[in-house]
Parts: structure tokens; sequence; C-alpha cells
């Protein structure tokens, strides 16, 4: 019992030592960014643009920045050890960019209180552990107005993944722009119960131009929605990043994930020590929303997405602006006033006018 | 031409090499490829294979990783020796974890010691339930359970993704898809302070050993050898073939849904639309890298689970594609195979109407 008593406290005497000379390491010398990601990073949408936000760490940054990441992890009980393989391999800045990541990072955050955590779309903070979103809505707005003006079968087709807060959100704004110009459009919803599978995607989106639906708009990460409405000659969006190679007759414009300068301003701040764990949500004004080049539609349409993009750009406009309605027609948000974070971040509700079921 | 012939009586120590022999291949092979990528071929052996277990913690990880495949797999091994094909054990832990996992959340404010023992029996019998549907459906319908099982896992999965979106959806979690925490009574205790080695694993030995004394003592599991080698024989001497169906299927499934509760109980500690990276398919190489004899799949166990673990350091420290662990399984499966084919078989070259054999 003594001696294992003398054990552990040398053990812990070392380890306290070697955590200050590592510390001390790391104020005279620079940020090894590490990333977790759910998707392979050729999925040309969530985990791609992850990834690019993870090379322009390389370049702003230089000689002072590695990174490394771990791709297509999945979002359960193996999430926890790679986070925490990269907290043991000298990483001291963790992007982990799915909500699943949530509880294990949190929990890996804990025992490495000197390692900084950025966790994506999630909504747990610690003093080491901050969090980050983009406020999509905002685009899905935009191409709402722009659905509700191309569409000719007033019939939208939309490929959900999960019916979380965030799609559900994406959803209505997508329909009040539409109605904003356009009251008779009708939105087809098929739950693909993935965020990344071409197959089941594709197959969606197949359905849904089968049932007349002329627009494609969807909130999973491979380009196949879009590609499968290049096939069949119908309109879309891209997701994630812009997909206007996948369908170069098809994109009207695509909603741009970029974290770049998210992520070169987190990597700095930590090589100057001014890290601190804060929450971020970062709409088209400070260009983690960034909408693709309008193609495929009239002049006329181009100038009117613009407007409404800067229109919410400058905070002239909120998408979520009462009176709202739920399907059961009680109100939401008034008349002039706009719905604040909180609802947007727990929105289960479809709005009303969306002729479909919530899955409960 | 090139043709094989089945060797009339082939080395039993060859049995037993042949994983061996295919793990050898592997590495070589994988060194070479690790070479054509423009990395050092040792130092990427080094971070794939002794990295990732070069200190304690690492080991425990890989005890950790390796405990539902082994427990699976013992089970798989047993339906497969007598020609029950249970591809179905995806879904079967899932039921298993639905099962137990729901009743850790039907008491979710428990203390009682009893949860977790009765979280135990219902997982098992929440798999073993899911067994019995192709159980069924082979002995009454003579319906293929390599289909039924199968199938059954897609119904499984989007059985939990159900019950996660909705009704055991956690009320204090912004309505993201993921039931409450499972209380401290119904979580596994870690049983190595500092690693997350929980209890599972304790069970999983003990799995192997239940599973070597059933297989090598008991009248069934001679029953379940002489059914597979020899069926013909097994009905003549009235080793009733429905039977072992579905004790064979009762019992993997079983097994399958005390790993899926194991995964809930222990590192996820919540119910959630994803609980397995696909360890029930994963199961399916293990037993037979482990010659369907339980000491072979605890071996046959780790040695998948240290793909996992240095797929993962080889892309943190080397930079390489997650795709080179799927790489290292499939090539040591194809090894594996090759050198059974040829342990059974002698390759031949030359027709066959020149050594005047019709068949």
């Amino acid at each position: 019992m003594n001696a294992s008593f003398v054990k552990r406290t040398l053990a812990a005497v070392a380890a306290v030592g070697a955590l200050a000379t590592g510390m001390g390491a790391a104020q005279a010398e620079d940020v090894k960014v590490g990333f977790v990601y759910v998707g392979p990073i050729g999925d040309h949408g969530w985990s791609y643009r992850h990834d690019i936000g993870r090379q322009a760490i390389e370049a702003e940054l230089g000689d002072s920045a590695t990174t490394s990441f771990v791709e297509s992890v999945p979002e359960g009980a193996d999430a926890e050890r790679v986070i925490r393989q990269l907290a043991q391999t000298g990483h001291n800045l963790i992007f982990t960019t799915s909500y699943g990541y949530m509880n294990p990072t949190v929990k890996v955050a804990k025992q490495f209180p000197n390692v900084k955590f950025e966790h994506a779309t999630g909504h747990k903070r610690e003093d080491n552990v901050s969090t980050y979103a983009a406020r999509f809505y905002e685009g899905r707005y935009v191409a709402g107005v722009i659905a509700g003006k191309m569409t000719k079968s007033n019939v939208v087709g939309y490929v959900g993944s999960f019916p979380i807060p965030e799609v559900v959100r994406g959803i209505n704004s997508f329909m009040m722009g539409a109605w904003s110009v356009n009251p008779d459009v009708e939105v087809k919803i098929v739950w693909a119960n993935t965020w990344y599978d071409p197959g089941k995607e594709g197959d969606a989106a197949k359905a849904l131009i089968d049932q007349g639906a002329d627009i494609m708009v969807q909130h999973t990460d491979s380009p196949a929605p879009l590609q499968v409405a290049e096939n069949r000659g119908v309109l879309g969006f891209g997701q994630a990043s812009d997909m206007i190679k996948f369908a170069p007759k098809a994109q009207l414009t695509a909603i741009i994930d970029n974290w770049d300068s998210y992520y070169v301003a987190r990597a700095k701040a930590v090589v100057d020590g001014t890290w601190e764990s804060q929450d971020t949500w970062g709409g088209i004004n400070t260009g983690m929303v960034e909408m693709a080049p309008y193609t495929n539609m009239p002049d006329d349409v181009k100038a009117l997405a613009a407007e409404t993009a800067a229109k919410i750009s400058s905070g002239e406009f909120h998408p979520f602006t009462g009176p709202i309605y739920d399907q059961a027609g009680e109100l939401r948000v008034a008349e002039g006033e706009v719905a604040d974070d909180g609802m947007l971040l727990g929105m289960n509700w479809y709005v009303q006018g969306i002729d479909a079921e919530l899955p409960k | 031409m090139v043709r094989l012939e089945p060797r009339r009586q082939h080395s039993q120590s060859m049995v037993y090499l042949s994983p061996v022999l295919a793990i050898l291949m592997t590495l070589v092979v994988g060194g070479i490829i690790f070479a054509f990528m423009g990395k050092n071929p040792l130092d990427a052996l080094y971070t794939f294979f002794i990295l990732p277990i070069n200190n304690s913690y690492g080991l425990s990880e890989l005890f950790v990783k390796a405990t539902p495949l082994v427990i699976i797999a013992v089970g798989l091994a047993m339906g497969f020796r007598a020609n029950v094909w249970n591809i179905g054990a995806e879904g079967q832990l899932t039921m298993g974890a639905i099962f137990g996992g729901g009743l850790a959340l039907y008491f979710y404010d428990s203390e009682s010691v009893f949860l977790l023992p009765a979280m135990f029996v219902l997982g098992a019998l929440g798999g073993a339930f899911w067994g019995a549907i192709p159980a069924l459906l082979r002995t009454r319908f003579n319906a293929n359970e390599i289909l039924t099982s199968l199938m059954l896992t897609y119904v499984a999965t989007l059985f939990l993704s159900f019950l996660v979106h909705g009704p055991w959806r956690n009320p204090e979690g912004f309505n993201f898809p993921e039931s409450r925490p499972f209380p401290d009574a119904g979580l596994l205790p870690v049983i190595y302070d500092g690693t997350r080695v929980h209890l599972g694993t304790a069970v999983a030995v003990l799995v192997v050993i239940a599973g070597w004394l059933l297989l090598s003592k008991s009248v069934i599991g001679f029953q379940l050898r002489v059914v597979g080698k020899a069926p013909q024989a097994a009905r003549h001497v009235g080793f009733r073939q429905k039977r072992m169906i579905w004790f064979t299927l009762l019992l993997s499934g079983g097994l399958a849904g005390l790993a899926g509760l194991f995964e809930v109980a222990g590192p996820i500690g919540q119910l959630q639309p994803s609980i397995s990276p696909g360890y029930g398919f994963t199961a399916i190489i293990v037993a037979f890298l482990g010659r369907l004899h339980p000491v072979g799949i605890l071996f046959g166990g780790l040695i998948m689970a240290l793909t996992y673990l240095g797929g993962e350091l080889a892309q943190i420290t080397l930079g390489l594609p997650n795709a080179v662990t799927g790489l290292f399984q499939g090539i040591l499966l194809f090894f594996l195979l090759a050198c059974d084919v040829l342990t059974k078989y002698r390759v031949r070259f030359g027709s066959i109407a020149a050594k005047g054999r019709t068949a």
C-alpha cells in the first residue's frame, strides 16, 4: 500500500514535470491542429469544406502551424479514442466537426485542460471547449426565393438527413423564402437518415422527381441529389460546397460553408495565447455562409437573390420574421418580431403551410 | 491449365499455421504498399501495428475495441460450424442494445444494483429474439437464414433510429436524436482505473472459455461439429438439425445482443442512431480468422481491433487515408482464404484429361 502510494506520487510528479516542460515549449512554439471528420474528405460537402479550412490554416500560418486529421470517424465509441489520441500526440487545438462528437469532446477535454477544443454544431462548452456553427438557414432562405421563382410544377423536392433542429430550421427558412415570391409552392420531403450515402441520397432524389419535383434541395453531404437533378433535367442547389462541376446545367447556386477565416483566427489565437472559450454562430455577414455564383437563371432572379442575401447580411431582414405560425396554427413568432436564437436552435416544428408530418 | 485438386489428407498443423502465415504475408504486402505511397515501410508498419499498443492506455483501448468482436464471433462460430449462417449479428447487436438500454431509460433515475444485471438479461434476450426470427423462418418455411438475418439488420437499425428520434429522445437534448444518458447504475463499471476497459471485457474472456468448453466437452458441441461436417451422418444417428438451427441462432443472437448492450452501457453511455461501426459484420471475419475456435477468435479479435487503432494512428501521424484500414483487413482475409485453399487443395498444372480422370 505504502509502496504503491510512493509510486503513484512519483508518477504524478513526473507527469506534472512533463506537463510543465510541454507548456513551456508550447509558449515559444506553435499550434498543432487536429481535425476529426465524420465523412471522407472526398465527400465534396461537409467534411471536404472542413478540410479546406484546415488547409487554410497551413497556408496562413505557414511554419508556425502543423495540422493532421482523421476522416470517417463514426459518432460512437470510437470518437472518444480518436480525440484522445490527437490530444496525446501533442495537438493543442482540436476541431471535432460533427454534432455526435459532443460528449466525447467534453469528456476528453476535461482530461486535457491545456488542450483547446472546438466542437462544431454542439451546445456544450467548457473552459477549454468552444462551440461554433454557421447560420445556414440564411442561405436557405435565399435558395427558397430562387426556387419560388424558378419552379414550374410548384413542387420542390427536399432530401433531408435527420429531422434535427438544424435541418428543420433549414426547411422552414427555405419554404418561407419560396412563399415570399410564390405562395403556391409545395414541398415534398424524403428523409435519407444519413449524412453521407450517395446511393441513398440519389434514390431519394429520383423518388422526389418522379413525384413531380422540378427543384431539388438537399441537406445531405454528397453531390448525388444534384447529379440526379442534372441527369433528369431539373434544377437544384449545391450543398456545403460549390458543386457546379457536378451539375453545370442544374445548379442554381450553392450554400457554401466557409470555415477558413474562423479556423485561421482560432489557430492564431492559440499562437498568440488569446484563445478563449466562446460560442460562434456566424451568418452571411461573417463570411461563414457564402452563396455560390447564381447560375442557370434569368437576370431578374439573380438580382432578387443577390438583394435578398444582401438584406439578410446587413441585418435589414431576418428570415424568421413574424408572424410565424406552426402547423397546428399556434403563433410562434409575433408580428414584427424575429425568432430568438434559443427558438432557432431547438426548432422541432414545421411552419404552417408545409404539408408533411415531422418524424417524431 | 491450372486446377485445384483436393488433398486426400491435409496437414492439421497447417490449419492453425495458415492464419499466422496470412498475417506475415499481409505485413509484407502492406510494407510494399506503404513503400509505393512514399512512406518508409518499417516506420509505417511500426505506426500501424506497434505504436497503438506500446503503452498501457493503447493496450486498454485494444481490449475495449476487441470486446464486441470477440463476444459476437464466438457465437457466430458455433453456427458456422453447424452450417447455420447468421449474417445478421449487427441487427441482433442493435436489438440487444435497444432491449437492455430501454430498461436503463425506463429506470433513468434508478440507483438499484439490480439494474445492470437486468440489462444484461434483457440485452441477451433482445438479441436472441432477433435471432429467433430467422430460426423460425428457416425451420418452418425453409427460408434462407443468410437473407433473413441480413434483412432484419436494417429493420433493427431503423427501429433504433425511430426510437431515438421519437419516443426515447432525450427531453433535455435540444431535440437531437439521442436518448437520455444512462444512470450510473446502468453503466458498466470500469475495471481498470484511468482506462475504458469495462466489465464487458471480462465477460468476453468468460465467453471464450465457456465457448471452448461447450464446443469440446459438451454433447451439443459434438453434435454441432458433426452436423456441420457430415449432415447425412448426423441425420442418420438422429441428431435433429432443426434443434441445431434454433440453438445456434439463439446463442449467436443472444451473444450479439449482449455485445450491443455492452457498447451502449459501456463506452457510449446512451442510445444514439449509430451504436456500432459494423462490429456484427467484422465479427464474421474474426470468426474465420480464429478458425471458428473460441481461443483462436480471441486472438483474431485482437488483431482486427489492432487494424482499426493502427488505421487511426496512420492517419494522424503519417497522413495516410482512412481506406488503409479497410485495405489491411481485406488483404488479411484474402491471404487467409488463399492459405486455406492451398491447405485443402493441391494446385495442379495440366489438363484433367491428361491424367485420365473425369471427375
